[in-house]
């Protein structure tokens, strides 16, 4: 099970937070400043995996990262889900994002955090992993935002 | 009122902030205009609203005001309203709120909605955060989703299942008859969900388990079908297709095929299949590679096929990404224990992985390291595990020192090894050594006889070294007071022995003494050192001096040992070279309490109390019976502490007179566990020791021998007659000198009886 999926950037600040097990907002700042002082302490020749930190769970938890440019996507995991996946999984998750919004950079994921948040809804669910195909994810947010056009236009 | 600025324009006017302070002060600005826009309950604008509020949410601002609005985004007709509405509940409620309850209507109503997007905004809400109270409520209404052609529902009725039965797992039984004709979906997208649904319930359910195990051949074709298919542009990810869902089944299989040797048979083609014709050059590849590895070890596959997995194991090993490098170590170190000579077989490459920069490889590797060590690999490993601990960051140093140690105790070659990798470990990791190294290691350096002068040679040379690491000096000091004579008289067979004098190893003890680096415990173990010493060296009197003054130290420990010391070498000095003596070859037991006595009247007890002691129970054991004296130990855990073990010792005198210089003394050394001696004095009541009846009876025994009775029934009579008597007064001195007579017996009791000693 996906425990949270978190988007910071280079200085910590939060582009988009997900979590997928209650914690109070206060506990859930906490988790965002740890997992971003782990992260940005690692190399960037060294592997993705890392022990959560005391905050999410500790020694069963994995936080599994990667660093596109000035943004850590980070998820974190407990032990049911295969970590190399994950890392596939991260990858469809950017490509999508990629796709969406043409060449995606820092500025859109601010802009528009609500956008990334319906994506994101299409592709985990529950903390469980429900459409890998980027295709079908990208049909299904554009089929929603036309409906949420059209009413618009109403 | 002017209309609720855009979120767009709150994050740019947000980001001009330069301050935090001044951040802050746009939020609380903007979190008012918002709440008086709630007030007014303006429907067209709420939904910008709470889209800015939940913004601030995730920049760490409070955003519990805004519940209620989300809740009736969430009834509103709008397709928009109720996106950011469901969005809303998600981040911002949960079950410990009663407010969640109000939803429970509207996601009953929205899943029943004609258009498939709200019904699925609705599933994933429900499937995100529902309470049990919810699950149980809609249950129903998400095992008709289950069942529907719509393959987008489908697959998320399939995820939200999942919820629900995590959340109320006696409600898996309900969607039993919906799981039949999952697998024969062709969306990759619900066949995907569905297995997760029947993973989540053979886990759960042993009965589910058995009952789903004879899907096992469908998912074998399933399998077979993705690999052999040819290139399929919408599920292709690098060139393989469908991953995930090959990851998936893989994962499912193994639940199923564990411990069930029919299942296992039938997936034995697939894996072997699955393993050699996956390509590796992307990670997709090995992460089904990786997941293949896992199913064949855990489920009952034939040995070839074990050792295929463990062999892709080794070649991951060897592959540039160290991802790789990292789950490879993983997956042999769950297997090391059952396949632990096929893993042998990549030792070197593992131990190589110790040099890697990367922190959680070089941490998977040690470990690994160590469950490889065994008796024939020893000496080479070892060299490779000192050289790592020599060169390790410091987090790795105290793990890597105790597994040092475990392995040498296990498989030591020879004594000396033993002792030199000891030695090695104390030298360059000493001050990260566990607390409870030292007395394990004083017990094996006692047990190595014929080791003893080579052992306090090297000891007492890694001392004219370096003095700062704690655990070193402490073992050190109390090998040169023990062994300090074998070392003066140069008798060292192993190596070159070393001319040193008394006076010289006296200083490098006293320098301990004085050392800033020194801590307490440290000074404490040179002191008694220093003492044992006068029975060992001729140079007394320097003893004596330093001995004296340290009675006046500030440090209480010290001070109390000094005079204890001072005090044997004037009144007990003729008990001083006894207990003063060599401490004799202990006996590891089970138990870890080592017992020796030395005849006469005088016990030694050396206790080792740790964790291993108080787990056993230890059963009573008599420690001396002789001429009439008998003293029994028992051992029992405290009530209610249970950490805290309790030994009571019983001492018996069964001869008629009674004994005198009766002389108890502990000796017990510092350990790292709390050990608090408290000498109860266990009188029971009615005893007749101090019960004032026994004078009385003693009276009349007197009186009754003077009157000299010649048979039973003139005894009968006297002892009558003589016992009416006795005068009241008798009595009344009885009851008025008891309490001086308890008084003086305790006050016997504390000066000559009880004397601790610690070495």
């Amino acid at each position: 099970m996906i425990k949270a999926i978190l988007i910071f950037n280079n200085h910590g600040k939060p582009r988009l937070s997900k979590f997928y097990e209650h914690y109070s907002e206060d506990t859930e700042q906490q988790i965002i400043r740890e997992t971003f002082h782990l992260v940005s302490k690692r190399d960037e020749n060294v592997c993705n995996f890392l022990e959560g930190g005391m905050l999410i769970g500790g020694s069963e938890n994995k936080l599994i990262y990667r660093h596109y440019a000035t943004l850590y996507f980070v998820f974190c995991v407990d032990s049911s889900e295969s970590e190399l996946g994950i890392l596939d999984l991260i990858q469809v998750f950017v490509e999508t994002l990629d796709k969406c919004f043409e060449n995606v950079c820092e500025l859109d994921l601010i802009f528009h955090v609500d956008k990334v948040h319906n994506i994101l809804a299409e592709m985990v669910m529950g903390g469980m992993v429900l459409e890998t195909n980027m295709n079908e994810i990208i049909t299904q947010v554009d089929a929603q935002n036309k409906m949420e056009k059209s009413e618009v236009r109403l | 009122m002017p209309a609720p600025i855009r979120l767009r324009e709150l994050i740019r006017t947000i980001r001009t902030a330069r301050t935090q302070a001044e951040e802050r002060e746009m939020i609380q600005k903007e979190c008012a205009a918002i709440r008086s826009s709630f007030r007014e309950e303006d429907n067209t604008y709420r939904c910008r609203n709470v889209a800015k509020l939940l913004y601030m949410h995730m920049l760490g601002y409070p955003a519990h005001f805004g519940q209620l609005e989300c809740l009736k985004l969430i009834a509103s007709q709008k397709f928009t309203d109720k996106r950011i509405g469901y969005l809303g509940a998600m981040l911002l409620l949960d079950e410990r709120q009663d407010v969640h309850l109000l939803m429970t209507n509207c996601i009953k109503n929205d899943l029943n909605h004609s258009t498939q997007y709200v019904q699925g905004l609705a599933l994933c809400t429900l499937g995100c955060m529902g309470s049990s109270e919810m699950c149980r409520d809609l249950a129903g209404e998400v095992e008709k989703l289950l069942k529907t052609s719509n393959s987008y529902l489908r697959k998320k009725a399939a995820l939200c299942a999942v919820h629900v039965i995590r959340k109320v797992p006696e409600l898996m039984e309900m969607f039993l008859p919906a799981t039949k004709n999952l697998l024969s979906e062709k969306n990759h997208g619900v066949l995907h969900t569905s297995v997760v649904l029947l993973t989540e319930m053979c886990e759960r359910s042993p009965d589910m388990l058995l009952h789903f195990r004879k899907l096992v051949p469908q998912l074998v074709r399933i399998l077979k079908n993705l690999i052999m298919s040819g290139y399929s542009p919408e599920h292709d990810v690098s060139g393989i297709s469908d991953p995930f869902l090959q990851v998936r089944i893989l994962r499912l299989l193994r639940i199923l095929g564990r411990s069930d040797d029919d299942s296992s048979e039938a997936m034995n083609d697939i894996l072997a299949q699955v393993a050699t014709n996956t390509e590796t050059s992307k990670n997709v590849g090995n992460a089904i590679l990786y997941e293949t590895v896992l199913t064949i070890m855990d489920i009952k596959s034939e040995s070839g096929l074990r050792v295929l997995a463990i062999n892709i194991l080794g070649r991951f090993l060897l592959n540039n990404d160290k991802n790789i490098r990292y789950v490879a170590l993983t997956s042999l170190l769950k297997t090391v224990q059952t396949d632990h000579n096929a893993v042998q077989r990549h030792r070197s490459t593992i131990v190589d992985c110790l040099k890697d920069l990367d922190v959680s490889i070089k941490r998977r590797a040690m470990e690994l390291s160590f469950a490889l060590v065994n008796g024939n690999n020893i000496r080479g490993m070892m060299k490779e595990l000192l050289y790592f601990l020599d060169s390790c960051d410091p987090e790795f140093k105290a793990d890597c020192a105790s597994g040092v140690f475990l392995a040498a105790e296990k498989y030591a070659p020879s004594k000396r090894w033993h002792i030199d990798t000891i030695m090695r470990v104390l030298t360059t990791a000493g001050s990260y050594v566990r607390d409870d190294s030292v007395p394990n290691l004083i017990q094996l350096i006692t047990n190595s006889v014929e080791m003893h002068a080579y052992t306090v040679q090297r000891l007492y040379k890694a001392l004219l070294d370096d003095i700062s690491q704690q655990p070193l000096v402490q073992v050190s000091s109390w090998c040169i007071g023990e062994y300090g004579d074998l070392l003066v008289s140069g008798q060292c067979e192993e190596e070159e022995p070393i001319q040193v004098t008394e006076d010289e190893v006296l200083d490098v003890l006293e320098g301990l003494l004085v050392s800033n680096l020194s801590t307490p415990v440290t000074r404490g173990y040179s002191l008694t050192a220093i003492m044992k010493l006068s029975t060992r060296f001729s140079s007394i009197n320097r003893i004596k001096k330093v001995v004296s003054i340290y009675g006046s130290s500030i440090d209480v420990e010290l001070q109390q040992r000094a005079v204890e010391y001072n005090a044997l070498f004037k009144k007990y000095d003729h008990m001083r070279p006894a207990l003063l003596e060599r401490m004799p070859i202990m006996e590891k037991t089970a138990s870890n309490v080592h017992t020796m006595f030395f005849g006469g009247y005088v016990w030694y007890y050396f206790f080792t109390l740790n964790c291993a002691f108080l787990s056993l129970a230890i059963p009573p054991m008599t420690a001396y019976s002789k001429n009439g004296l008998k003293i029994e130990f028992t051992f029992e855990r405290a009530n209610p502490n249970p950490n805290i073990a309790v030994i009571t010792i019983h001492a018996t005198n069964t001869t008629e007179a009674d004994m005198t210089e009766f002389v108890f003394q502990a000796a017990v050394p510092k350990v790292s566990h709390d050990l608090s001696v408290t000498f109860v004095l266990e009188w029971p009541s009615q005893s007749p020791d101090l019960n004032p009846i026994e004078n009385l009876w003693r009276e009349l025994k007197v009186r009754v021998a003077q009157q000299q009775p010649q048979n039973i029934t003139a005894l009968e009579e006297i002892c009558m007659e003589e016992w009416a008597k006795i005068p009241a007064t008798v009595c009344e001195n009885f009851v008025k000198t008891y309490r001086k007579c308890l008084t003086s017996v305790i006050d016997n009791i504390y000066r000559n009886f009880w004397t601790i000693k610690r070495t």
